[in-house]
């Protein structure tokens, strides 16, 4: 064992040197390549203000399309989801809790049309994204609080749906995007 | 086909499309021989060579594989500690994050060290961006390295030749990390950045939501490390969420890629045994077992979660989505259990979905996995895993037709079946050992002092748990399935970041890490040094459908026979009260 030590010591340096060093500047290179310098994909908000596409954001507001309830409340220094087993009581008052909330802020629905997404936490607490029928069941509470035509809201709703990513994987709606293009059309109206 | 469906048979079969001229390329590598990455790399291994003082073509027996072996993983032990310990004041760091407490430091050294990457802390806050780079992202490479270089010494222990000369560890280390695991890295981190994964040194940015608040956003280098962490089998995540993080993983693409990733290796090692040793037809037969398996483990778990929660649905909800709880809507009920699966039979131990919010049966699935842990299993050591299987059933199928049990012409004796059966049983043993002591504990909520403190300061062992009952069992049993596995996930709920957890998983691991890897190294140098002899009528095949059927059976024995009990508390009790 004795002999192995300075040789094993000097290949880790060299290979500490090349794959700590050498492989992330190689890639931090291609970044200077790709959208934003790899810095994270943002967008353009009113006022100078700018928002990371990928990362939801708390929206509690009536007037905005919610977003997921969140473990660490969109605060995206941390993540991390509730990990909440399927059938622990505190867990199933909790999501009760919600649907009740969900209810009173939409008394227009019917409770069956609510998706479980938009009751249940996401795996990041920063999930960017809500269901199609999750936008949809918002859609009068919306119209009703903007005082807009509830067609109008539906085309938008419509208009941001994401279909399946080369034809693969889910439906979604960005909530951040949506609600980006929600301000501006009421503006316009 | 349902789009969702489609993109999971897609991952599977984009990866072995892949995987075969991929283990065609690293028998190559593995034998010498020339191969387009030679103008690159051959320099490079050379001046590492010379700077080093190691004569690559140096040939070795297995005992000296495997003192170098401990050597360097010794060596990287404790730059791992420094790195963990000293993270406060090295450079790097914008976000201020500060030195890990020694229990803490511990576990996550040996974690990275050992493939499996099981993390009691979150990458934001937990460690500096000069740990992850230089401490956790360089044993993603070398640990991956190290796995893959014990399956080269074994592969060329199953020639049919007899010798004690089975190559040069540094050689076959160096080579799977620069030749293998690297280039498919710079490809994989390169898809990654131009679909939204950060690759930055900058620290954590301040945004103002739209409706006013102040929100943080952590950002890092994290497209070099999400790629090692996939292709070594490690799991890591650069940030808690690990792949469930929309910056880690932000989209469907790039969960397809992250998927392939992972099992690439996996897959390929298989057949760069069959090209390897000429002996392709085994390889398929290899690779046909731990294809089933897999496939009786994800199909019942994409099932369930898609069907999603029976306690939900009672509350007059629908559930077009499945279990979403744990979960992202990017990438679906489907893709997430898709996911669970691939991630603990291969040991990677990443997620994109929170195990602990899984359903039972998929629960239990993840937990079968990790148990059986061959079936492809991690960079490496899944073959050496399934090795042992292997030379169990030779033995019991030599038995039961009355032949002498021979593997690919070599006598299995005496000595290598006590070696394999001490290898195979140590894993249930470690497991179900680590899952009674912390059961004990917490069913006589003993006051733990020093070594546990829940949020509130209080030290009763129960604390520990974040869920109740039956669950709260398999997040015990989950934890140190996990870390004999060298997984890496967890059911996350269970309160880990305290000196009895953080030790006593770090003593497990080490125990799983390296006994698994002297086990099959030493049966397979001791093989190599007999007699070879020619396959005759006497010999028991072994490249067919009906050996296949064998070695599967014994998997399935083994783990019935070891874990059904412990099942039976926790997930199977759990399914049985919600339906």
């Amino acid at each position: 064992m004795k002999k192995e030590i300075i040789p094993s010591l000097l290949l880790t340096i060299v290979c500490i040197l090349f794959f700590s060093g050498v492989y992330p500047a190689l890639i931090w290179g291609i970044a200077q390549l790709a959208p934003n310098k790899g810095e994270g994909f943002v967008i353009k908000g009113d006022n100078g203000k700018y928002y990371y596409e990928n990362i939801g954001q708390k929206f509690t507001d009536d007037k905005y399309f919610w977003s997921r309830p969140s473990a660490v409340n969109y605060n995206a220094s941390g993540s991390g989801g509730s990990n909440k087993g399927p059938d622990n009581p505190d867990y199933l008052a909790q999501v009760q809790a919600t649907i009740d909330t969900f209810m009173k802020h939409n008394p227009d629905i019917n409770k069956a049309d609510i998706p479980s997404d938009m009751v249940t936490a996401s795996g990041s607490g920063l999930d960017p994204h809500i269901s199609v029928q999750g936008a949809e069941v918002q859609v009068a509470r919306i119209a009703k609080v903007r005082r807009i035509d509830k067609s109008v809201v539906e085309a938008l709703v419509k208009k941001h749906i994401d279909g399946p990513m080369y034809g693969l994987g889910p439906e979604r709606v960005n909530v951040l995007k949506l609600n980006i293009e929600l301000d501006q059309t009421t503006r316009r109206q | 086909m349902e789009p969702q469906i489609l993109g999971v048979v897609v991952m599977f079969i984009a990866t072995l499309l892949l995987a075969v001229p991929l283990g065609k390329y690293i028998a190559k590598v593995y034998a010498g021989q020339h191969i387009w990455t030679d103008r690159i790399f051959s320099p490079i291994e050379k001046l590492f060579f010379r700077i080093s003082r190691i004569d690559p073509t140096k040939e070795m027996n297995w005992k000296q594989h495997l003192t170098v072996l401990l050597t360097i993983n010794l060596i990287w032990f404790f730059w791992a500690m420094f790195c963990l310990l000293n993270q406060g004041w090295l450079p790097m760091n914008p976000d201020h994050n500060q030195n890990m407490t020694s229990d803490l430091a511990w576990n996550t050294a040996i974690s990275f060290l050992v493939n499996c990457n099981l993390q009691d802390y979150s990458g934001e806050t937990g460690v500096s961006y000069f740990t992850q780079i230089y401490g956790l992202m360089f044993l993603q490479f070398v640990s991956a390295g190290t796995g893959m270089a014990a399956a080269a010494v074994v592969f060329n222990a199953l020639r049919d030749r007899t010798t004690e000369q089975l190559g040069n560890f540094y050689n076959y280390f160096l080579k799977s990390c620069t030749r293998i695991l690297l280039p498919v890295c710079i490809l994989v981190a390169a898809i990654h950045l131009f679909e939204g994964t950060p690759m930055t040194f900058k620290g954590m940015d301040t945004v103002t939501t739209m409706q006013g608040d102040t929100m943080h956003v952590s950002r890092g280098p994290v497209a070099a490390f999400v790629a090692i962490k996939h292709v070594g089998t490690n799991g890591g995540g650069f940030y808690g969420a690990n792949s469930a993080h929309p910056l880690e993983n932000p989209n469907y693409l790039s969960n397809i890629v992250q998927m392939v990733a992972q099992i690439l290796i996996p897959f390929a090692m298989v057949f760069a045994f069959g090209f390897y040793t000429n002996k392709k037809r085994l390889a398929w037969v290899f690779w046909s077992v731990m294809t089933i398996g897999f496939l009786i483990l994800v199909v019942p778990a994409i099932y369930t979660e898609v069907q999603g929660n029976p306690n939900i649905a009672h509350m007059g909800i629908s559930q077009p989505g499945g279990n979403m709880e744990g979960k992202e809507v990017r990438f679906g009920a489907t893709a997430s259990a898709f996911w669970s699966i691939a991630t603990t039979v291969i040991s990677t131990g990443s997620v994109n979905g929170m195990h602990d919010s899984f359903m039972p049966v998929s629960g239990m699935n993840m937990l079968l996995g990790m148990m059986i842990n061959s079936f492809y299993g991690g960079v490496g050591v899944g073959f050496l895993n399934f090795f042992i299987y292997v030379i169990l059933a030779v033995f019991i199928g030599g038995l039961m037709v009355g032949r002498t049990p021979e593997f690919l012409g070599k006598k299995i004796e005496a000595k290598e079946m006590k070696i394999a059966m001490i290898i195979a049983l140590f894993h249930p043993f470690l497991i179900l050992v680590g899952t009674a002591v912390a059961s004990y504990l917490t069913a006589h909520d003993t006051n733990m002092g020093w070594w546990f403190a829940d949020a509130a300061g209080k030290h009763n062992a129960s604390g520990w748990l974040n869920n109740p009952s039956y669950h709260g069992f398999s997040e015990m049993l989950y934890q140190y399935t996990s870390c004999s596995a060298n997984n890496g996930s967890g059911f996350e709920g269970l309160a880990d970041n305290n000196p009895f957890w953080n030790i006593s998983a770090g003593i497990v691991l080490l125990f799983s890490r390296f006994l698994p890897i002297i086990g099959p190294v030493a049966i397979a140098g001791i093989l190599a040094q007999k007699k070879f002899i020619p396959v005759s009528s006497g010999t028991l095949k072994t490249d067919t459908g009906t050996f296949g059927m064998l070695v599967f059976a014994v998997k399935v024995i083994i783990a019935a026979l070891a874990f059904f009990p412990a099942l039976a508390l926790g997930p199977i009790a759990e399914w049985l009260k919600m339906h």
